[in-house]
């Protein structure tokens, strides 16, 4: 790989374009209207959703930060570990290049800081479409501080007061922290400061199976580190089906992922500069040496610090408590994205924020429960889904079938090498209605959207056989499915 | 090689039949009647395979292999062990609230490699105490038979292996407790839950056989409608000694099969997969499958011709989604003899006619595979034999020639029983 000797200034510019986007040195907070329509509390995906949205309905809005514009999204998890991983998933490609009749060097050269400076680089650049300045330009007034609510229409910001009619919370959720012994003293990172790291670990102990703990200990062995992921449950990605996480392991296992299943972290400590994850295996202790420590064990939302009783405001372990059209106790505030939702992803956010300012001030009735919500876990192969899990059709006693071909059937999945990984379709048994997708291939976060539309405007399997693909796609796994079904169910519906 | 090939296929059937069983002639221990898992020296007992031994002793009176009395006294001798045997807390006890550990010390019987008391292996175990405690119908040793075999299937507390959950643990050590490695969708542990709900005694909770098959995926799958288990062995061990023909629970009513119709189904699917052969194994084809537990070539990672392979050693592998590293079980496709003939006869030839280094003194190996190159150049092969495969390979012949096995717990009230609590209904379960 390439060296370079510019990305410090690289660094240097893209830290301050992003510093100018997110949080401008030299901010003086506005000047408050006497009453807000709305006031927005937390600018993530969620909050700057919300804000934008409202603005577009003509409403005034005040938007409340107290750190930086982009939330965990922009600044500590989805576009950081996006980034790295894409680097991640080229080393591994450059590896296996014999595969595709392409030589490789010798030997691999990772240049850490020049991964780094993209990343910036790449956050400054999104971060233009969400900045300061282009929010202000819609109407949006912004608050930069600690913010917390003085009763039930009001919110205080120091000795700034911000009346309100409707107020939405969006403060977001952060890393789980530590609940084991030790961890605190030897010293670990999260989601949130994971990107911060000075040099690429020789040795990371990733602690959490879930979607980022995967994502990023896939990640760091591709690029080089010497990586083991410790989990408590028998599988990783406990909301996926078995064989999509089999799948999973299976993958990282080949990429050199050192793999501890049922295993519980119960403490951490130092000797002799390394640091060590101590962890029992039913009757076997381990213990895994690490440079460094990744907690992803889950993520807390943040609701402390709001005063949110004095707003009549009710939560619990799982954030603000929100009825189905996201109201919370007090009939004039609502929340949306992490701080509530139980599917804590940028585009439930994005999403649940306009639900919340749509039931608010257009008198809608929208049910967050109905929402269709696609994720996708990005590891390779990326791991999508949307809509039911065949446990959730069981559970509510809707006969299920399954529609399934293998990536290995697929021909530009064949061409490309990329034929690990399946298309699961649920469908209502004897009919064509489709109730929920899985999809393990490569690019899964991108076939599993049009799964999402077809369900979204209730085409079924069926009609969904008469659509031509290009050819060769990937997505032709999905066409075959539905020709499956058609093949299993002539002439009905 | 013509040594088997000369047969007809009842000739070769039988032969075959006969093989297998020879192996727990050989390694049975006829002081306790343990038998041991595998041929190779040192090996423990494993309480599964006494449980097809058991099931097997029947199966070898009736074919004339041993005299009645023979099989009665072998059949005493191992109930009378399990029932003198320690049950307790102890680390090195034989088991524990009814259940045993998976290995055990030849000799004396007791627990080793500190491995887990097992609930899948005692239940086959118990299946094999059942199906004698069903054929042995005479007095004097044969009423002592049934009545032990009756007093040790009543003494497992399966209530305890709920461990407070809807469905059972997978195992227990007096060092941790239990052990839950995560059950999720259709697998070998239908025959667990019937003998769990039919007990007398300390009975699973009825709706403990809903909670696991909550997990069921019924799926369109290279053409086959299957009720989908990577592994094949998965989809022989509980119809070993269970007749599926025509009854249903209630996921079965739903999708319109029965689990018997669904072993079939997973053949066709097998061969399909070998057919397509996506990661181009050497020798698959629809006459060359088998993809299921047993030995493997060992974990390693190796270019072979130009590709990037990696093998495992003993393993779970399985069909379409893997693990599948080319290795196959020699024996597996003559296991399904019961339910799909020809496939089964035809693999069976086709690998004996071309590989007939995997069939030595009439029994399979537990695992082959030709993309690695074995020192001969052959294929990597599995040395000796293990118990599970032959005891396995007896029963399904016999259940595809006679229905012995299954005729036997068809009348067993247990089984009957826990059959009826898990739902299933229909078929020879009709009143």
């Amino acid at each position: 790989m390439r060296s370079t000797n510019i990305a410090p200034q690289l660094d240097r510019d893209g830290r301050a374009a992003l510093a100018r986007r997110v949080r401008p040195e030299d901010w003086s907070n506005p000047r408050p209207r006497e009453i807000y329509d709305l006031v927005v509390v937390g600018a993530g995906p969620a909050g700057m959703e919300a804000a934008q949205y409202a603005r577009g309905l003509g409403l005034s809005v005040a938007l409340v930060e107290r750190n930086q514009l982009g939330g965990n999204s922009l600044n500590a998890g989805s576009i950081p570990s996006k980034t790295l991983i894409h680097s991640a998933r080229l080393c591994a490609q450059i590896r296996d290049a014999a595969e595709f009749a392409v030589s490789s060097p010798a030997e691999l050269k990772l240049d850490f800081t020049a991964l780094k400076s993209r990343m910036m680089r790449v956050r400054a650049r999104i971060a233009e479409y969400h900045a300061v300045d282009r929010l202000q330009h819609d109407g949006v007034e912004i608050f930069f501080g600690d913010a917390k609510f003085s009763g039930p229409i009001t919110l205080s910001l120091g000795t700034t007061s911000l009346q309100f009619k409707k107020a939405i919370i969006a403060t977001g959720a952060r890393a789980h922290p530590p609940n084991f012994p030790g961890l605190d003293e030897v010293g670990y990172r999260t989601s949130t400061n994971i990107f911060d790291i000075p040099e690429l670990p020789q040795r990371l102990a990733v602690i959490g199976g879930g979607p980022l703990g995967c994502e990023l200990a896939q990640a760091f062995c591709r690029l080089g580190s010497r990586v083991t992921i410790i989990q408590n449950d028998p599988k990783f990605l406990p909301r996926e089906e078995r064989d999509a996480a089999e799948l999973l392991s299976e993958s990282m296992a080949r990429d050199g992922v050192d793999i501890m299943l049922n295993t519980t972290v119960v403490g951490a400590h130092a000797e002799s500069g390394t640091k060590f994850v101590d962890g029992q295996n039913y009757d076997k202790k381990v213990s895994v040496p690490a440079d460094e420590i990744l907690l992803s064990i889950g993520r807390l939302p943040n609701v402390e610090n709001l005063d949110l009783k004095s707003a009549g405001v009710v939560c619990d372990d799982g954030g603000v408590k929100v009825d189905e059209f996201l109201r919370t106790a007090n009939q004039d505030i609502y929340a949306a994205g992490d701080v509530c939702m139980s599917h804590k992803f940028t585009n439930v956010a994005w999403v649940s924020a306009r639900m919340a300012v749509s039931n608010a001030f257009e008198n809608k009735r929208t049910r967050h429960s109905e929402m269709m919500i696609p994720w996708c876990t990005y590891c390779e192969p990326e791991i999508a889904h949307v809509g039911m899990q065949v446990w959730d059709a069981h559970e509510k006693s809707i006969p299920v079938k399954t529609y399934t071909v293998m990536m290995q059937d697929v021909d530009r999945a064949i061409a490309d090498g990329e034929d690990d990984g399946f298309v699961k379709i649920h469908v209502r048994d004897g009919t064509d209605k489709i109730l929920g997708a899985t999809i393990v291939a490569t690019r899964a976060s991108e076939l599993i959207n049009e799964m999402s539309v077809v369900m979204s405007t209730g085409i079924g399997l069926r009609d969904l056989a008469r659509v031509i693909h290009t050819y060769p796609a990937q997505s032709e796994a999905i066409r075959l499915a539905a020709l499956a079904y058609e093949k299993d169910n002539p002439g009905r519906d | 090689m013509g040594e088997h090939t000369d047969h007809d296929d009842d000739a070769l059937i039988d032969r075959l039949q006969r093989g297998a069983f020879s192996y727990i002639e050989k390694y049975v221990n006829h002081e306790n009647g343990l038998v041991a898992d595998t041929s190779r020296d040192g090996s423990p007992c494993s309480i599964a395979v006494v449980g097809f031994a058991l099931s097997c002793y029947p199966i070898a009176v009736e074919n004339g292999w041993m005299t009645r009395e023979a099989g009665a006294a072998l059949t005493l001798t191992t109930l009378r062990f399990f029932e003198a045997s320690p049950q307790s807390e102890q680390p090195d006890a034989t088991g524990f609230k009814g259940f045993y550990y998976h290995f055990l010390d030849m000799k004396t019987g007791r627990r080793v490699w500190q491995c887990e008391l097992s609930l899948i292996d005692t239940t086959l175990l118990l299946a094999g105490m059942l199906t004698a405690f069903s054929y042995f119908d005479g007095d004097g040793a044969e009423a002592n038979i049934r009545e032990l075999a009756d007093a040790l299937y009543r003494r497992v507390d399966w209530q305890w292996a709920q461990d407070g959950f809807e469905t059972v643990a997978q195992g227990w050590k007096p060092e941790c407790g239990f052990l839950h490695y995560g059950w999720e969708g259709y697998n070998e542990a239908t025959i667990l839950y019937i003998l769990g709900l039919g007990s007398p005694t300390h009975p699973l909770a009825a709706k403990s056989f809903g909670g696991w098959t909550m997990t069921y995926q019924w799926e369109n799958l290279l053409g086959s409608d299957v009720l989908y288990s990577g592994p094949l062995f998965t989809h022989l061990f509980s119809h070993a000694w269970i007749d599926f023909r025509g009854i249903r629970d209630d996921f079965m009513r739903r999708s319109g099969g029965d689990y018997f119709e669904n072993t079939k189904a997973t053949v066709a699917l097998h061969r399909e997969y070998a057919a397509r052969n996506p990661n181009n194994y050497e020798g698959y084809g629809r006459d060359f499958w088998g993809i299921t537990a047993g030995d493997g070539p060992g974990y390693r990672d190796m270019r072979v011709d130009g590709r990037d392979r990696r093998f495992f050693g003993y393993m779970s592998r399985g069909a379409p989604y893997g693990p599948d590293d080319g290795t196959i079980a020699p024996w597996a496709m003559l296991a399904t003899l019961p339910f799909t003939r020809d496939a089964a006869l035809s693999g069976t030839r086709h690998l004996l006619a071309s590989y007939p280094q995997v069939c030595k003194e009439d029994r399979f190996a537990s695992g082959f595979n030709l993309t690695l190159p074995g020192d001969d150049g052959e294929g990597w092969l599995s040395d000796g034999w293990y118990g599970l495969d032959q005891g396995l390979l007896v029963m399904m012949i016999e259940n595809a020639k006679s229905g012995l096995n299954w005729k036997l717990l068809r009348g067993c009230p247990y089984v009957i029983s826990g059959l009826k609590r898990a739902g299933f209904d229909g078929g020879w379960l009709s009143p």
